[in-house]
């Protein structure tokens, strides 16, 4: 067989990464710029693409080779998830973006109240989960570079003549220069997308010109590949749905449910894909494009995966050559050595491009996680913004160099597909806390710890550890009697459940004690305040828009408290950034000068979101509650905690001095109020000292203490009914109204107060008008106020008063005209505002200065509008429309 | 003590028939004024010894009132009694600082008011 100079491949490879790295850099200035290249829906699409690595590009070959279609349910996954599972993704979307979310492990921590444990369980859980897929990175890697070169270098020899540790220590130093360059995880890594999105064209290419060149230039077609397959009896198997390990005729359909399920979570809890899909995402609306665009992505690169397998077998015949390397081997054995490094270029781009970003996403959370909050207990008071890019830096390193351990221990004795799969059942833990905390309520952070903690045992207990057995690192009897020869225990038939493939036993006991205990730890006990607060934000995340909570009641532990978040942004955020910040904010806030800010709550929370973005979200709320006590619930967070009929309990407490009315509105009418309680305390005092008052005194006395007292009730009722339809609270009815009885019951209730002013009133009113939808009392009240307010103003003895009912296509008219001084224009702006009565003083005991105010709220919820005309000296009109039919919010009906 | 002559300036009908009562009883010659402008008209025109002077007026209010004629040299002999039923501490220094004698609240006590009065024009 040919091959190829080690030299030409090393060259061609570092070539390929140097073209990688220019086009990150390119898009990075663009960015800076402000000409920013990853604003495509194409480009998310491909940057998603990375899900599709050296196992899809070695390890699918592998797979189809062995047990035909079994490669199949990992694409099936992520298909049906990107077209069945669009909203969940788009909430997952929305959520991070308004939480400023940076990684899976702060997107937990942060719907669990921020919980650190959370924080730090979720990032372990990534980390060792994802240990298994760089290994098979670097495994692909090196046996291609093997079968390439012919050299042999992998595992065999001594560590540091390993060429995997090379590839292992190169690839974690591209990725250094290539994420961590600047600090704030939350500015989108656009130069990174970028490249990610090319090597995703890359390697779809390149597989697809081997598939060609197997097809077709092997065979005559790939109709032809599968017909000479079918003929041949080893062969024909590969292409029926029986079990995975071929000697099971029948279709195991729990192993195919097991696999698909699997891949469709890992696609969306990958901490790569997590990264590429929702950290990196520019616009929400790519995802449109992304959820039909990246299953067709998915069909173009399998499409010659079985073609390639079944060429490759019928090439070289059964056990003669290793499937995994066929895309590497055929071309080879054509003498296409050009072609055999395009294919291995492919390769390196699939695998380099998962490092790259899977890296950086548990750089990042290790990092924000693990690593800062302990710096921050262990260096009180220092500036800490120096110290984030090197430990993201260091944790590059170790992630690669964990994953070479895991290469050596374990990467002998499984396919690249097995491996893959030990890290996606790692990540399928993440499913119940994470779906279960974007749609349930209930879900509390105690509930999450242990349905985490449980999967992840056994998942270390039933995948990892048996891997590391079969390598021969643990003994034999580990796997085969149980544990000290415990039979219950043994990690692949636990609890004497047999009959599985390990991957679907592993994952039915992990998942089934996971979401037992998460349901069951959770309904225990009721979600804290906290913790509800952040449910409210992300499951609601779509109802409560714009409505960022109003800004809290803050108690403050520092004295200065601007002064204390500056110096705490200032450590890290650096200096320059955190001056930056805060002269921003006073720009936006109006204060104009950092000097000026309010240090209030919303002050608080931008701080801390800034701070999130470098240190991640549950690190950056401990650090702010040095200064701040905690964000105590502020009215809007209550008002949703108040929809949960089932948290009212809890929040009684904290709704004790909630004030709805406004203040100004509140010593309006604590004045109003005062007045008539002043009259009758006077006359009432008056008469208590002076036990001789003549009796008609007495009796006038007695008549005002009354009067008062009435007026007193009416404005009680009136100021009640006002603030009800104020917060939107307003008891409304809609029924038929006549409004000709309308008015006439009007009239008949305002007849004596016209009797006693000596006032004539008249009607115009067609005979015949429809009903209009209403409610009858509200107007009545309207109705009746206009009247009693021109029975006030009607000169004694000669007034008169014209109503007049008009009605037209789009609805009716009422207006009542007296004969009375009018409302000079200065105050016809004013007679329909909150406690601003027009007209003299001598008439004022009747009034409370609502009843127009209020008027006018009625006829406006029925969609009409209320006016005054009044020109000096020929009275005042008051009148009002209304439609016919109006579709009033928060009606019954 | 001579009768004095005290104003009641509010614009609220019951409020001046108890104080009217009131000051009657006390002995007091009464004159009224229903808004802040007849008020400060009243004041210079009557010269009256001492003014029950609502702060809440149409026109003008009670402290623009009490700002004039206290700007006035000529009505420095006039005493000023601040009503409100406002009653908040800010309303009170200001009242002390616009030049008033003395602030009570709204619902007063009539027996106080009337004390009030009388310390204040015994000291004349």
């Amino acid at each position: 067989m040919h091959t190829l100079p080690l030299a030409w491949v090393l060259g061609a490879s570092i070539a390929y990464l140097a073209l990688l790295f220019t086009v990150a850099s390119w898009a990075d200035r663009r960015a800076a710029s402000g000409r920013s290249v990853i604003g495509n829906p194409w480009v998310y699409t491909l940057s998603i693409g990375v899900y599709c690595t050296a196992w899809t590009y070695f390890g699918s070959v592998g797979r189809a080779a062995s047990s035909g279609l079994w490669f199949l349910p990992i694409y099936l996954g992520p298909t049906l998830a990107m077209l069945l599972a669009w909203s969940l993704l788009r909430k997952m979307v929305r959520i991070a973006h308004t939480q400023r979310i940076t990684s899976i492990a702060d997107f937990v921590a942060s719907r669990y109240g921020k919980s650190r444990a959370l924080a730090v369980l979720v990032t372990l859980i990534a980390l060792v989960g994802i240990l298994p897929y760089v290994a098979l990175q670097l495994k692909a890697i090196a046996s291609g570079l093997t079968v390439l070169t012919g050299t042999h270098g992998a595992a065999g020899a001594p560590w540091w003549q390993d060429s995997t540790l090379a590839i292992a220590l190169l690839l974690a130093g591209f990725t250094i220069a290539f994420g961590t360059r600047h600090l704030d995880a939350s500015e989108r890594h656009e130069g990174m997308v970028a490249a990610i999105a090319l090597e995703s064209v890359v390697k779809l290419l390149a597989f697809l010109a081997i598939g060609a060149f197997v097809a077709w230039g092997m065979f005559e077609g790939p109709a032809d590949v599968f017909a000479r397959a079918a003929a041949d009896p080893a062969l024909a198997p590969l292409l029926r749905l029986t079990g995975s390990t071929g000697g099971d005729a029948r279709f195991a359909g729990g192993q195919w449910f097991a696999l698909t399920l699997l891949a469709a979570l890992s696609l969306l809890f990958l901490p790569r894909q997590f990264q590429v899909m929702v950290v990196e995402l520019v616009d929400e609306r790519h995802l449109r494009r992304a959820s039909w665009a990246f299953p067709l992505y998915l069909l173009l690169i399998n499409l010659f995966v079985l073609p390639i397998a079944l060429g490759g077998l019928l090439h070289f015949g059964r056990g003669a050559a290793d499937p995994e390397t066929f895309v590497l081997s055929l071309p080879l054995s054509q003498g296409a050595s050009w072609f055999a490094l395009l294919a291995f270029v492919g390769g390196l781009s699939a695998a380099t491009g998962m490092v790259i970003v899977e890296a950086i996403a548990v750089s990042t959370m290790v990092c924000n996680d693990l690593v800062m909050p302990w710096v921050l207990r262990a260096r009180p008071g220092r500036d800490l913004s120096r110290w984030p890019l090197p430990v993201r830096r260091a944790v590059i390193v170790l992630l690669l160099l964990l994953g070479y351990l895991y290469f050596r221990i374990a990467g002998e004795a499984y396919a690249l597909v097995s491996i893959g799969l030990i890290s996606f059942a790692a990540v399928a833990q993440f499913a119940p806390a994470l779906i279960g905390g974007m749609y349930w309520k209930g879900a509390t952070r105690a509930g999450a710890l242990a349905g985490l903690l449980a999967g992840f045992a056994l998942w270390t207990w039933t995948l990892l550890l048996p891997s590391i057995a079969k390598s021969g690192w643990l003994p034999q009897g580990f796997l085969a009697d149980g544990p000290f020869g415990i039979a219950l225990l043994r990690p692949e038939q636990l609890f004497g459940l047999a009959g599985l493939d390990n991957l679907t036993h592993a994952l039915l006991w992990s998942l089934l004690a996971n979401i037992g205990l998460f349901v069951a730890v959770s309904l225990a006990r009721a979600p804290s305040a906290r913790e509800m607060r952040q449910a409210l934000r992300f499951v609601d995340v779509f109802h409560h828009e714009g409505q960022g909570a109003a800004p809290g009641h803050m108690r403050w532990h520092a004295t200065d408290p601007l002064a204390e978040l500056r110096q705490l942004a200032a450590r890290f955020l650096g200096a320059d950034a955190a001056a930056r910040m805060f002269a921003d904010y006073a720009q936006r806030s109006g204060a104009g000068r950092v000097e000026r800010i309010e240090p209030d709550a919303q002050l608080v929370r931008h701080v801390e979101t800034q701070l999130a973005g470098a240190i991640g979200s549950a690190s950056a709320h401990a650090v702010v509650a040095t200064v701040v006590e905690e964000e105590s619930l502020g009215p809007a967070d209550l008002l949703r905690m108040l929809d949960e009929a089932s948290q009212v309990r809890a929040l009684n407490r904290q709704l004790e001095g909630l004030d709805r009315l406004k203040d100004d509105f509140i010593s309006s009418v604590t004045h109003e109020l005062r007045t008539p309680l002043t009259s009758i305390r006077a006359f009432a005092e008056l008469m208590r000292d002076d036990p001789d008052m003549p009796a008609e005194q007495r009796q006038e006395f007695i008549g005002l203490v009354v009067a008062e007292t009435e007026r007193l009730s009416r404005l009680v009722n009136q100021v009640l009914d006002m603030a009800k339809m104020e917060a939107g609270h307003g008891q409304w009815r809609r029924e038929a109204v006549d409004l000709r009885e309308l008015i006439e019951h009007a009239l008949q209730t305002t007849s004596e107060l016209f009797r006693e002013r000596g006032a004539i009133v008249t009607v115009q009113q067609p005979d015949q008008v429809p009903s209009l939808m209403a409610d009858r009392d509200r107007l009545l009240q309207v109705l009746i106020n206009l009247l009693s307010n021109a029975a006030k103003f009607v000169p004694k003895g000669s007034g008169r008063v014209l109503v007049t009912l008009s009605t037209d296509a789009k609805g009716a008219t009422i207006e009542v005209q007296d004969n009375g001084p009018g409302v000079p224009p200065e105050q016809q702006q004013l007679v329909f505002e909150k406690f601003r009565q027009g007209g003299d003083a001598s008439n004022r005991p009747q009034g409370t200065g609502l009843g127009l105010p209020i008027s006018r709220k009625i006829v406006e919820h029925f969609g009409g509008r209320m006016w005054l005309k009044s020109a000096p000296g020929q009275g005042a009109c008051f009148g009002f429309e209304l439609p016919w039919m109006h579709e009033t919010p928060g009606d019954p009906s | 003590m001579s009768a004095k002559h005290v104003l009641i300036a509010d614009d609220e009908a019951n409020i001046v028939i108890s104080l009217e009562f009131l000051m009657k009883r006390e002995g007091h010659r009464v004159s009224v004024a229903r808004d802040g402008n007849a008020a400060l008209e009243a004041i210079r025109r009557e010269r009256p010894d001492l003014v029950l002077l609502d702060v809440m007026m149409p026109g003008k209010s009670g402290f623009e009132v009490c700002q004039a004629v206290r700007a006035d040299e000529a009505l420095a002999g006039v005493k000023i009694l601040m009503l409100s039923a406002k009653g908040r501490d800010t309303d009170l220094a200001k009242g002390n600082a616009l030049g008033a004698d003395a602030y009570m609240t709204k619902p007063f006590s009539t027996r106080e008011l009337a004390d009030k009065v009388r310390e204040m024009l015994g000291r004349s």
